[in-house]
């Protein structure tokens, strides 16, 4: 028992290294360039701020990955709720003193880095609905009480996200917390009662919506209304996806991008980027390595022995999952568009940090998946 | 313990739907996928046109119009180098400071900068401003040593339409102009071909072969980024000048034509008799087309509006006349092809006949005495016409006027603005002023008074077919591939075998005969009305007749006056008609000449003739040397 509540793992560092997922980290690896790679065709094919820049926050947060991934699991289970609230804080923070960028006010300027709380947010939700699950008796997981706050973890980000406004992360906060909570024995009819209400409040919640927002649904249902306009993101992003054809256009080739057709092509479009010089192909291996990127979490996940890794590792998993679908079915016109950022493409500080932060942890609850925690 | 079963069951939960939800990634994935397929494999072309309708942009350039050359291969419509100045606004710091620089370099006026400024609102971004359509070579050079202080001052050199002989063809070629919405909206090749700055043909051979002339565009691609700026050029496509169009007409004679007219109103077309090939066709006054390819001023516009000589109107085509006596050979033939005459008929002149209650004056108050066709022709004797067209009926001369096209329009398909004329018959006259036909006007009809109306080129028309042995000719202005010569179409014309060139208006072709005598006599033996006209040299000796065209109606008073044609104002002179073919001895060629209140046609339009023939004639041997114009240097 002794051994088990300590902090500092009875592994060598050599037994840590080689306990590593070699598999995932080459995963990561891979994307990271091909990512950098694809900043460089962002840049018009030369070595520009957005590459340099990329390069470096990708080395930084990558040497922090490997850092974290040697920290015992139990200092995350034990921190968790304070990064929460820390987290819950920053985000106030923001709401008062962030910096406002076209109508939103989401950042914090570090000086090395505008940090995003809200991207934060959505490891910080995994990691405490994870301990909460983990902690709770599994005969009142059903109950009001344990539902209500379980509930109130989620809600209250969301709401303060919501608030930025940022109606993107906050969908994607709901549902990497809401997945906890299906994954921690919630009774699925809870779920379709809650999705009812939420379809009766829908109306409410519309009326919530920031007119921009409203015209970004509107425009999602028919993008010809207004061609110039809201709706020429996501045409000129059809056109280059479907431009790019079986092969695509070569690497540095993609026209829609090099002639500026593409709106935030660094950012959120950055799959509509890749596609066209890449092409059918090119986008079936990408999806194939955040494929094996997903099945390697679940795996760390099964294999764990704590509650609080496994559903760590199943949250983040489903995370990863939802927001690359989010992304991409923007991008390829089957969703509204909300801003989303893709996984370790896209380039943005705050959502790599918190991307390569929820891989730390990943390779940590490998490293120490004997690891009980009581 | 507790805690541990707890954690089993916990897991067996979580491990389950861990299942559930792998298996719903899979089904979402594989809907990514499937949309990736319908983008990228399915509507791949679809998307990939749009992506490059987004990134390419075309520039037309205005197309290099195709030359319109003579005979003889000389360009009479042609392309000049002309050297303009654009602003390409984009690159342009301060507009106004370039263009009070640009005012001083090139001394425009106040009025002048007001309209560039004003041309530079309307302009659309990709657009570059014309400053100047045809600087001077002094100007361009100006400014070529100025460039290095003139940002986005464009020097450029382009070509314009370029008419050498200046007003010689305005009537035959027209001129071109920048065209107006109409001119797009009506013409489907201009709407295709249409850039800023084109000039298309607005009026005669310009407008009617505007589709062979305008040539295909210089086409330059250019890569546009987003915001529509330029970024590179992708291909430049070398456009095609126009087709080469050649005109049958002769130059020189144009020339001469002019020279002829010169100072006066009216008009003369040469005709080729056998191959209907138009060798002259001028119309007087007339105008320079050069002045209106850069936009013709106001003031001299003014001047060519105003002029009382109607230089606008193309006297050949358009200009309706009373053909007067130079009716006078298809009223003989129809009377002898109807058999209501022979040569041996003869009719006694007294200077007046009175019939139907009123009074028809012959032009000779003393009278002819008997006159046979022969000498009626000679003399062009009214009295004598007078009595064969009562006998003869207008509605059967309106028959053999037709057949020898008067009444129908002759170049219609190539000018626009031909007028038809009109020869009136009974029916005709029900139906158009619904009356019915008084006997007096067959006779004024005898002799090409009345309702007739001709039009210079129906004249000349009528008297090559006379002149060529009474076979129809189709009359053409532009060579074809396979034309044949004069000799060739005559040597068909006599063999039997029917075809194109011989279809005779005649029934009896000693009768073309006669009256090709009778118009021999007229300007060959004494007392013919043309008789001072002639030309005893065989080589250039002619036929032809007179006619003075009414123009008023001769009162009694006037009458007994007997004024002089210089005591008479202007517009109430008559009008001095002549038709006539030639050689004689082996014909070639026929004219009309018509000078607008030129009083007698042989005082003021057969001496023309004298010289056109000689002219015509030393052209022959020339026209006849070049099946292949090209190896012909003349």
């Amino acid at each position: 028992m002794f051994q088990h509540t300590r902090l500092n793992s009875d592994q060598s560092f050599f037994q840590k290294v080689k306990n590593l997922d070699y598999i995932l980290i080459f995963c990561i690896l891979t994307l990271s360039i091909v990512s950098l790679f694809i900043m460089y065709s962002t840049d018009g094919g030369e070595f520009l701020f957005h590459t340099k820049s990329h390069l470096i926050k990708l080395s930084v947060f990558f040497v922090l990955m490997l850092v974290i991934s040697f920290f015992n699991i139990k200092l995350w289970h034990i921190s968790s709720y304070f990064l929460y609230i820390a987290t819950i804080v920053l985000l106030i923070w923001v709401s008062f003193y962030g910096i406002r960028v076209s109508g939103s006010q989401r950042w914090i300027n570090l000086y090395f880095l505008v940090l995003q709380p809200s991207e934060l947010m959505k490891i910080a939700v995994i990691l405490c609905l994870a301990k909460y699950y983990h902690r709770i008796n599994i005969e009142k997981v059903n109950s009001f009480v344990g539902i209500s706050f379980a509930l109130t973890i989620i809600i209250i980000p969301i709401i303060l996200v919501l608030s930025q406004p940022d109606l993107g992360t906050s969908v994607l906060i709901a549902c990497s917390g809401l997945i906890i909570l299906w994954l921690g024995g919630v009774k699925i009819k809870y779920f379709f009662v809650s999705l009812i209400t939420f379809l009766i409040s829908l109306p409410f919640i519309i009326s919530y919506l920031q007119p921009y927002q409203k015209l970004r649904i509107l425009t999602f249902l028919d993008p010809d209304r207004d061609p110039l306009g809201a709706g020429y993101q996501i045409i000129q992003s059809k056109i280059a996806i479907g431009s790019g054809g079986f092969s695509g256009k070569g690497f540095l080739q993609g026209t829609q991008s090099y002639l500026d057709f593409l709106p935030e092509k660094h950012t959120d479009f950055i799959f509509t980027l890749f596609s066209e010089e890449f092409g059918f192909i090119g986008s079936i291996g990408l999806l194939l390595l955040y494929t094996i990127i997903i099945i390697r979490i679940v795996r760390i996940g099964t294999l764990s022995r704590s509650i609080f890794a496994k559903l760590f590792c199943f949250g983040f998993a489903f995370a990863i999952f939802i927001y690359i679908t989010v992304n991409l079915s923007m991008v390829l016109g089957l969703l509204p568009i909300v801003g989303s950022p893709l996984p370790i493409m896209s380039y943005g500080g705050s959502s790599m940090l918190a991307t390569m932060v929820g891989f730390g942890i990943v390779l940590s609850a490998k490293i120490h998946s004997k690891q009980v925690i009581a | 313990m507790i805690n541990k079963n707890f954690g089993i069951r916990k897991s067996d939960i979580i491990n389950r739907r861990m299942f559930i939800i792998g298996a719903a990634k899979l089904i979402i994935f594989g809907g990514l996928i499937a949309r990736l397929f319908s983008l990228q494999i399915n509507d791949n072309k679809k998307y990939l046109t749009l992506s490059d309708k987004n990134r390419i942009r075309e520039w037309k350039l205005p197309p290099t119009r195709g030359n319109i050359v003579d005979y003889f291969g000389n360009i009479i419509a042609g392309n000049l180098k002309v050297y303009q100045l654009h602003v390409i606004p984009e690159q342009v710091e301060n507009f106004n400071y370039l263009i009070s620089r640009l005012k001083v370099i090139l001394n425009l006026s106040n009025k002048r900068v007001e309209k560039i400024k004003k041309k530079k609102k309307q302009l659309k971004p990709w657009e570059s401003l014309v400053v100047s359509e045809n600087l001077s070579w002094d100007q361009f050079s100006k400014i070529n040593n100025y460039l290095y202080e003139l940002v986005g001052v464009k020097p450029v050199m382009t070509i314009s339409r370029d008419y050498p002989f200046n007003d010689i063809y305005t009537h035959v070629l027209g001129y071109v102009s920048q065209p107006n919405e109409n001119d797009i909206l009506e013409n489907e090749v201009i709407q295709e071909k249409f850039v800023p700055g084109i000039k298309i043909g607005k009026l005669g051979l310009e407008k009617t072969l505007e589709n062979d002339l305008i040539g295909v565009n210089d086409i330059q691609r250019y890569e546009v980024n987003a915001y529509g700026k330029r970024i590179n050029q992708l291909e430049y496509q070398k456009g095609k000048q126009g087709s080469k169009i050649r005109i049958t007409l002769d130059t020189e004679v144009q020339k001469l034509c002019a020279e002829l007219m010169d100072g006066k109103a009216g008009s003369i077309s040469v005709m080729d008799i056998y191959t209907g090939e138009v060798i002259a066709m001028y119309s007087s006054p007339s105008y320079n087309p050069n002045s209106f390819l850069f936009g013709i001023s106001q003031d001299e516009w003014q001047l060519i509006r105003n002029n009382p000589l109607k230089p606008l109107i193309n006297k050949t085509l358009s200009g309706l006349y009373s053909p007067g006596s130079t009716i006078k050979p298809i009223v003989a033939l129809s009377a002898l092809e109807n058999g209501i005459i022979d040569t041996n008929f003869k009719v006694k002149c007294k200077g007046k006949m009175e019939l139907y209650g009123q009074t028809f004056h012959c032009w000779k108050e003393k009278g002819h005495g008997w006159m046979s066709l022969n000498n009626a022709m000679k003399q062009s004797c009214d009295t004598y016409f007078y009595e064969i067209a009562r006998k003869l009926g207008v509605d059967k001369l309106k028959v053999t006027a037709e057949r020898f096209g008067l009444g129908k329009k002759v170049l219609g398909e190539y000018f626009e603005n031909e007028k038809a004329g009109q020869f009136p018959d009974t029916k005709w006259k029900i139906n158009e002023l619904g009356k019915g036909w008084v006997l007096g006007e067959t006779l004024i009809t005898g002799i090409g008074q009345g309702y007739t109306q001709t039009t210079p080129i129906q004249l000349c028309l009528m008297t090559a077919q006379i002149a060529n042995g009474g076979y129809k000719i189709k009359p053409k202005i532009l060579t074809d591939d396979n034309q044949l010569t004069s000799e060739q179409v005559k040597k068909a014309m006599q063999t039997t075998s029917l075809n194109e060139f011989n279809i005779p208006l005649y029934d009896d072709p000693k009768n073309i005969k006669i009256i090709q005598e009778a118009m021999f006599s007229s300007t060959n033996e004494l007392y013919g009305t043309s008789y001072k006209s002639r030309i005893d040299d065989p080589k250039y000796q002619f036929a032809g007749k007179t006619g003075t065209a009414q123009v008023k109606r001769i009162s009694k008073r006037e009458r007994e006056l007997d004024l002089k044609t210089f005591q008479i104002p202007y517009e109430e002179r008559d009008h001095a008609l002549y038709v006539a073919f030639g050689p004689y001895k082996n014909p070639r060629y026929s004219l009309s000449i018509i000078v607008e209140h030129g009083g007698s046609g042989s005082s003021a339009a057969a001496p023309m003739a004298t010289k056109l023939f000689k002219l015509i004639v030393d052209r022959h041997q020339y026209r006849k040397q070049i099946p292949d114009y090209k190896e012909f240097n003349i």
